[in-house]
């Protein structure tokens, strides 16, 4: 029976039925609108990862952290500085074993240059609760241009596996309300939409 | 069930002659199918276990296991199931789609089973070196975390087994057609394996390209691998393997469709057309794990995590269609023919090969596919990188998915292959519904904790041990809680499963000549198995109702997305 | 197009004279579509991809 010839010898020119038809047009229709939303939200979305980076030795990565730090410090918590740079300057965060280093604290509405790496393994940059999650390498200088819009304390955990520590791996950064003498500097600098 | 020796037109072969199916059954391939299906359910007892032990720690109420014990077992997981039980499966399933499936024979049955050897001998490598516990790096081992070099070693000896396999399908497939036991086209089900077979050539290139490096940084020759490049390189092994259970999945709800219903694709050119684009396009999809990465242009991420214009999403969406649509076509054939959804009713739902691959399907469609868009898409990612969204996804299209539909198919392959009555038939009966409705309930809370934010492969979510303290919301704990439940439940539907299978492979009634199955096939279905050929026209209305509600709740869940994603802080 | 070829059988007289169309034999390939299962991917994703990682600047 199943060794008998096949029922047609040419089976391409078939016609297609009209239910599959219509479903293959709504569905490749929908793919298309899938593949363009992505291009457009990079010109109406205000959410796009920016493709900055930089390749730099950990070690550069490190140095650089900790002159930022040292410069814009306000208090420590914890053994952790807590710094509090200028408003639409560069920020920087690293991931270690185990820990996000230093304390932010940044101001809603203005728009940082912030800067992350890793310098021994991969790490997980997730911003909790906002749900911000980014994958941090080391070696890799990681750039996006960051506005945090609500005020509070947000955590700052760790999702990538970073070994027996791994959960114990936070930061924190507290963002406060804007003062009202730095707002005219960052209308020029934000993207009006 | 008389041996007899054929003779073909080119080569002699011990074969017997399926007394269910018709089909001409060579006796080496029939070993191998046997050898291949027995270590797949054994490794998938062993990471089934490590599966809930995982499952009972991140259970915020039960908290099992200690860290490192923890991450050790969660290697072992990943290992286990997502390579050694899938891939176990897949070699069964391609050995039989260009064999058995042809009336034709295996090619060098030696080379196979060495094959196998090395595949078993990568397989216990690989668990001796994460049990040893110095290589509990996960699954996806990311430099310049270090595993020993055996780790590595067995992951390499196990893919260049299962590489060996592949090549050993073309030859069968290109020596039948020549020696003339299949004329024309090769059925569909073949054409499904062939896809797999193909994606599984490039995954296992891939993993050769950055594991042998990797092995040779573990032994001190090389000084680093770049984890950025590692990353990429990787997923093309990591995510493509799953890209050879989907095919194989497909493949394996036609096969079911047609011995079980009779059912005969709608259009052989649309089914083909559909698997064709999964072997141009659904590899890209390795994308989907560097969307969060630094340095990658949004153009490159675009082409690759859209499949190229989500075509390869397009082939998913057209069998979405012509399954169901063939099952109801044959259905109505059959008889079933009154109102929208009496075909649906009647069907054998008290077969666990229907009832697992029907729940693989709808499961597969709803819950892994549309997660997997979502997931997939450049923006959105951001949402759930590396939280548990993404196990919750993966659990959504490996388990309910590929597992349940491999399960299914393990109910045909105990009658026909090990020619055993299956044992327990109604512990069978239910094992699916079991099995499936757990795995629904983990992929579903797993992906629930993640849109709440917590993280994946992480042993404390709550923080007790960190210096800058964090809490969760009570939302994510219920959300632990329930996943630590349903994964019990899968759990129970598991070990039925793998005893209803061990208990038929040794104590189950040997079929003879003139033997009537408990779970019985369709009459015509070898035919509409091994043969191409289409449905002649019929109207749909039950399978376009089912496909209606999916394409509404896909599109409701895509924007629902883009809604949380406007809300966060902005960043470009 | 016209059903009349589709209804000939591989046995009638007919039958092998008809060519047979190019994505029909392009999909009973294996080795064809072998080769374009491995090249798309490997120049799409990998080469492409691992390009660009190497063009990542150094830090200033």
């Amino acid at each position: 029976m199943a060794i008998a010839p096949p029922e047609q010898r040419i089976w391409w020119r078939e016609p297609i039925e009209r239910v599959e038809l219509t479903w293959i047009v709504i569905a490749f229709l929908w793919a298309l609108f899938m593949f363009f939303f992505m291009i457009a939200w990079h010109f109406i979305g205000q959410q796009n990862l920016s493709p900055e980076a930089y390749r730099i030795l950990p070690s550069a990565y490190e140095q650089k952290v900790e002159e930022f730090a040292k410069k814009y410090q306000v208090r420590e918590e914890k053994g952790v500085p807590v710094v509090r740079p200028p408003a639409g300057s560069d920020v920087y965060m690293l991931g270690r074993l185990w820990q996000w280093w230093p304390i932010l604290e940044l101001e809603q509405g203005q728009s940082y240059r912030f800067h992350l790496s890793s310098i021994d393994w991969q790490h997980g940059f997730s911003l909790q609760p906002t749900n911000i999650n980014l994958q941090v390498h080391p070696g890799y200088e990681h750039v996006i241009t960051l506005t945090p819009t609500e005020t509070g304390q947000f955590g700052i955990v760790c999702n990538e596996f970073c070994g027996i520590g791994h959960h114990t791996m936070t930061g924190k950064i507290y963002v406060t309300q804007k003062k009202a003498e730095t707002a005219p500097r960052v209308a020029q600098k934000e993207e009006r939409r | 069930m008389t041996a007899e020796t054929a003779v073909g037109v080119a080569r002699q072969f011990t074969s017997r002659t399926c007394q269910f199916t018709g089909l001409r059954v060579d006796v080496a391939a029939q070993n191998l199918i046997k050898a291949n299906a027995v270590a797949a359910v054994v490794f998938l007892a062993i990471g089934g276990l490590m599966g809930l032990l995982v499952a009972l720690t991140r259970w915020p109420a039960v908290h099992l296991l200690p860290a490192e014990w923890f991450y050790l077992v969660l290697t072992g997981h990943g290992a286990n199931v997502l390579l050694f039980w899938i891939i176990f499966f897949e070699m069964a399933v391609l050995i039989f789609a260009s064999t058995i499936l042809l009336n034709a024979r295996m090619v060098m049955p030696k080379l196979a089973w060495f094959a196998f050897i090395l595949m078993v001998v990568g397989a216990v490598l690989g668990n001796v070196a994460v049990l040893q516990g110095e290589s509990s790096v996960m699954f996806t081992s990311y430099p310049p975390m270090m595993a020993k070099p055996h780790f590595y070693l067995a992951l390499i000896l196990f893919a260049v087994g299962a590489l060996i396999v592949v090549g050993q399908f073309f030859a069968n497939l290109i020596v039948a057609k020549e020696e003339g036991a299949f004329q024309g086209s090769m059925p569909l089900v073949t054409f499904g394996a062939l896809t797999a077979a193909i994606i599984a050539v490039w995954t296992i290139l891939s993993g050769a390209a950055i594991l042998i490096p990797t092995l040779m940084w573990s032994m001190g020759w090389l000084s680093d691998v770049d984890p950025l490049v590692y990353k990429v390189v990787w997923w093309g092994m990591g995510h493509a393997s799953q890209q050879i259970n989907v095919s194989a999945h497909v493949s394996l709800w036609y096969l079911v469709g047609a011995l079980l219903l009779g059912a005969k694709p709608l259009s052989e050119k649309v089914s083909r057309t559909a698997f064709f684009l999964y072997i141009l396009f659904l590899q890209l999809a390795s994308a989907h794990h560097l969307l969060a990465e630094p340095g990658l242009s949004a153009s490159w991420k675009i082409v690759n995590t859209s499949y190229m214009m989500y075509l390869a999403v397009l082939g998913s969406m057209i069998h979405g269609l012509t399954v169901p649509g063939s099952w109801e076509a044959a259905q109505r054939r059959n008889g079933y023919d009154k109102g929208m959804f009496e075909w649906l009713r009647k069907a054998p739902w008290g077969n666990p090969a229907f009832s697992g691959t029907f729940l693989s399907l709808v499961m597969f469609g709803f819950i892994g596919g549309i997660s997997g868009v979502v997931l997939g898409t450049e923006q959105l990612n951001v949402l759930m990188h590396n939280t548990l969204y993404v196990p919750g996804h993966f659990h959504g299209t490996v388990v309910t998915g590929t597992t349940l539909a491999f399960m299914a198919a393990t109910y045909l392959v105990l009658p026909l292959i090990f020619q055993r009555e299956i044992i327990w038939p109604k512990l069978a009966k239910i094992q699916p519904y079991l099995f499936g409705i757990g795995a629904a309930g983990i992929s579903l809370f797993m992906m629930g904790a993640g849109t709440l934010g917590v993280a994946r492969r992480h042993w404390d979510i709550t923080f007790s041990d960190a210096e800058l303290n964090f809490a969760h919301s009570a939302g994510a704990f219920l959300m632990m809680g329930l996943n630590g439940v349903f994964a019990v439940i899968a759990a129970l539907g598991g070990i039925i499963y793998v005893l209803v299978v061990v208990g038929t492979v040794l104590w189950g009634k040997k079929i003879t000549s003139g033997h009537k199955l408990t779970f019985p096939l369709h009459a015509g279905g070898a035919a509409a198995a091994s043969q191409y050929g289409s449905h002649a026209t019929v109207k749909l209305p039950g399978t376009i109702v089912l496909i209606a509600i999916f394409f509404v709740s896909f599109v409701l869940y895509y924007f629902i997305n883009w809604k949380y994603l406007s809300e966060l802080w902005l960043f470009r | 197009m016209s059903t009349k070829e589709t209804n000939v059988n591989v046995g009638g007289a007919g039958a092998k004279s008809e060519p047979i169309p190019f994505m029909q034999r392009l999909l009973d390939s294996p080795l064809l579509l072998l080769f374009l299962g491995v090249a798309i991917p490997t120049l799409l994703y990998t080469l492409w991809g691992v390009m660009e990682v190497v063009a990542i600047p150094l830090a200033k």
